[in-house]
């Protein structure tokens, strides 16, 4: 008898130091949002000071107006949109067609392909070069040196092939046989077939381009072309806000203005995130099946 | 003479199987050359380019421009004054995440999995996801203004909780390698575990059963059952994870360091970006490409070493 209740109090002690540690570390992971957000709306003295801690003092959203209007981050907005939309079509269309030439078998040369293909994850050119090739490409300063280099990500494409190869053989003999293309069976059996799997990678790439900067950060000159994670690394990492922020009225929101850029940026994840992570978690375990 | 013919013959033979296979196949070829050609142009000929660590090239010029150097550019690094505190530093902030950072994610899988209450445990692990999703800029951008001596939460709650004065830690060089890799493990102990999580969830049932009637506790269900049955996954994770080592990015670390703190901060990475594009003084191409080389070099051999270790000693690995 004594051996079973210590084990039962065992197992409740576990139990309860488990649930408090899952606890903490879901609080560590949301807090630090919550935190920016609460600075970010509270009284800049007080934030100056470092007196906010759980709940925002003298609420004010004057720092998001600013961060509108004098630092112009609807420009990044816009420009974050631009390179998004378009970096993720190019992505979904070039993965999409080399991973269903991938997965035939018909392929000429397939083995030797797949191999020559794996192989850059593992060893590339490196910084300096494939920073080279873009200058020599002409493509410095444009969209296009942010969307062509990394318009097939290795990865994706490897997990798209291989749930484009699970999809039964027959489907395509039987299209072949009444008359369709390669073209055909890829947009009319292939594509409706894969829809959450190309939904999926289409999330994740939209998500890095998003994302990025360092692309940005290398090969754009102008300003005006910024992405928003570009601005937000100037304003709240450089804090090169002085040339825009002159008189002392506007310079002690400097630390509202951080915080609000780094939630106005976060937020589209943010919000997408409930409805999408779904999708994120399953797209992990695509890629496992097939290892 | 025979044997080398027959090979011959084979290879030939292959080939021009995959030459019927093409001629028969036009339009999927064709569909693939898209695919072919930009591996060629964005991943090929970067790795042509890397002959200019072994030229004096210049801006403007083509791959193949400048006279050949030989080694020099590598000697240059050898003996550059750097070059030991960049090898420390690259080397050190990666076993510091393989140490501290790689069985994170295992240990939050096994304690995940011990959660009775679905609801609970679904809500923890979306939550634990979300930093993955969150850009560098941003989490570089939390990290040096929570951390700040004036106006950083950080700080705030030190003060409170123990009485000190607050701490400068992004212009301490001592601090640097515990915040890097505190906030990778935050960024990506969530998504890292996904993994483990399937694995475990596809652990025979009956095995913990048969555990059961042997009178197994709960940690000797997880040391003797579970661990085992997910160390496929641990090892090819693990070979991944190593062959990895020396190619911490700069983008993550330009965001956070200055130069008080290279001491411990700078990297090789970082290091290529600085002396190749010109952040300070103006760019010296060559020089950085060999410095790439080297790291990538290390790299291929650490993956492949790893790899024929846990070839040699387990059942699972890589290739």
């Amino acid at each position: 008898m004594g051996k079973i209740t210590r084990i039962k109090f065992i197992n409740t002690v576990f139990h309860i130091f488990n649930y408090c540690l899952m606890s903490v570390i879901c609080c560590t992971m949301l807090y630090p949002f919550l935190y920016m957000f609460m600075a970010s709306i509270s009284d800049p003295i007080q934030v100056m000071k470092n007196k906010i801690v759980l709940i925002p003092k003298g609420i004010t959203f004057h720092a998001y107006k600013m961060i509108f209007t004098t630092l112009n981050i609807g420009q990044g907005f816009k420009n974050s949109t631009i390179y998004t939309v378009v970096g993720t079509a190019i992505n979904l269309f070039f993965t999409s067609i080399t991973a269903y030439a991938m997965a035939r078998k018909e392929l000429a040369f397939r083995r030797f392909f797949t191999k020559a293909i794996t192989f850059t994850m593992f060893f590339g050119g490196g910084l300096i070069p494939s920073y080279i090739l873009v200058k020599n490409l002409n493509m410095i300063d444009s969209i296009w040196a942010l969307t062509i280099p990394g318009a097939i990500s290795t990865w994706n494409l490897l997990v798209l092939r291989s749930f484009f190869s699970q999809i039964p053989e027959s489907l395509m003999e039987s299209a072949k046989i009444d008359g369709a293309n390669e073209m055909h069976i890829l947009y009319k059996i292939i594509f409706p077939l894969s829809l959450p799997a190309l939904a999926t990678i289409g999330l994740f790439y939209a998500v890095g381009h998003w994302n990025s900067f360092f692309s940005a950060l290398i090969f754009l000159n102008s300003s005006e072309k910024y992405p928003l994670q570009l601005m937000i690394r100037y304003i709240a990492i450089e804090g090169g806000t002085s040339d825009v922020l002159q008189n002392f009225n506007d310079i002690i929101w400097f630390q509202n203005i951080r915080y609000s850029v780094m939630i106005v940026s976060t937020l589209p994840i943010i919000m997408i995130y409930p409805f999408v992570q779904k999708f994120f978690a399953s797209g992990v375990m695509i890629g496992a099946l097939k290892g | 003479m025979r044997s080398i013919n027959l090979v011959n013959k084979k290879a030939k033979s292959w080939f021009s199987y995959e030459l019927i296979k093409a001629k028969n196949n036009k339009l999927l070829l064709f569909m693939f050359s898209l695919g072919l050609f930009y591996y060629i142009i964005f991943h090929y000929i970067p790795m042509i380019g890397i002959s200019i660590a072994f030229r004096n090239y210049k801006a403007g010029q083509s791959f193949f421009g400048g006279n050949w150097v030989g080694f020099k550019h590598f000697i240059d690094f050898f003996n550059d004054p750097y070059f030991f505190q960049l090898l420390r530093n690259t080397m050190l902030i990666n076993v510091y995440a393989l140490v501290f950072g790689f069985p994170m994610p295992i240990i939050f899988a096994l304690l995940l999995n011990e959660i009775g209450k679905k609801l609970f445990k679904k809500f923890v692990q979306t939550i634990s996801y979300l930093p993955h999703f969150i850009s560098t800029v941003i989490i570089s951008g939390m990290v040096i203004n929570f951390l700040s001596s004036q106006t950083g939460i950080v700080n705030k709650i030190l003060v409170i909780l123990f009485d000190i004065d607050p701490i400068p830690f992004m212009t301490r060089s001592q601090y640097f390698r515990g915040i890097y890799t505190i906030t990778n493990i935050w960024k990506s102990i969530g998504w890292n575990s996904i993994i483990y999580i399937a694995a475990i969830a596809g652990v025979d049932v009956s095995l913990y059963d048969a555990a059961k009637v042997d009178g197994v506790g709960r940690f000797g269900k997880m040391w003797h059952i579970t661990l085992p049955s997910i160390k496929p996954t641990i090892i090819v994770l693990l070979i991944l994870a190593i062959g990895h080592m020396m190619s911490v990015g700069a983008e993550s670390i330009i965001l956070i360091y200055n130069p008080t703190i290279y001491e411990t901060a700078d990297v090789i990475s970082t290091y290529i970006y600085r002396r190749g594009l010109g952040v300070d003084g103006s760019p010296n191409y060559s020089f950085a490409t060999a410095v790439g080389l080297f790291n990538s070099v290390v790299n291929f051999s650490l993956l492949y070493i790893t790899n024929w270790i846990c070839r040699k000693y387990s059942d699972s690995s890589l290739w």
